[in-house]
């Protein structure tokens, strides 16, 4: 049974282009191994937070929309406690009105791209 | 003159003729069916400018939506998009 699940995660802001690259990459790989599928990604890049985060103003997120089996998730959420470049996460099962919207705002956001 | 103006009906406290305008649930109305907790300008519609939840009396908003919209500006404060507690946030 595959859940449609997102996912969004800041890392600190003291990391450098290649490290947030790479950490991106260890949650994308992360997920696929463990018979996720990614359906839609989204980089928000630095952001500003609402209120500070240890000590940290700013921080970069990142969204992953994905399939997969219930499991993964505690899994995927133990890999960010551990993680010391994750300050902050939150993973979101999308029901069936969350995923219209979510395909809606993907919609929306390739036609941006293209204009 | 004087006796004219005195010969009108005077109330103590005016009487209220005001028209008040029916509140409604802008997601029902709207066909709104999932509020996204990244969407944190919209979200910002619902709040005060401590940044805490305006109540469905003022909002006009279905429970069934107030709910809704409390999770997600819930949601919103984990990520750091809207402010736990703040001052003038507009």
């Amino acid at each position: 049974m595959l859940n449609h699940y997102e996912t969004v995660f800041i890392a600190t802001p003291v990391l450098s282009d290649v490290q947030i690259k790479e950490a991106v990459k260890k949650y994308r790989d992360f997920i696929t191994d463990n018979g996720g599928e990614i359906v839609h990604e989204e980089d928000w890049g630095l952001k500003k937070l609402a209120y500070p985060i240890q000590k940290k103003t700013t921080g970069f997120y990142y969204l992953i929309e994905f399939m997969a089996a219930p499991e993964l998730i505690a899994k995927l959420e133990l890999q960010y406690r551990r993680d010391e470049r994750i300050i902050r996460f939150l993973t979101f099962a999308l029901d069936k009105h969350a995923a219209a919207y979510a395909q809606k705002r993907r919609a929306n956001k390739s036609k941006a791209k293209e204009a | 003159m004087a006796i004219g103006s005195k010969s009108e009906i005077r109330y103590l406290t005016p009487p209220t003729v005001e028209v008040k305008k029916k509140k409604y649930c802008r997601f029902k109305k709207a066909g709104i069916k999932y509020i996204d907790y990244k969407d944190a300008e919209f979200l910002k519609k619902f709040l005060n400018e401590q940044g805490k939840i305006l109540p469905r009396r003022l909002t006009g908003t279905s429970l069934k939506f107030q709910k809704k919209v409390a999770q997600a500006v819930k949601r919103a404060r984990h990520l750091a998009l809207l402010p736990y507690v703040t001052d003038l946030m507009k």
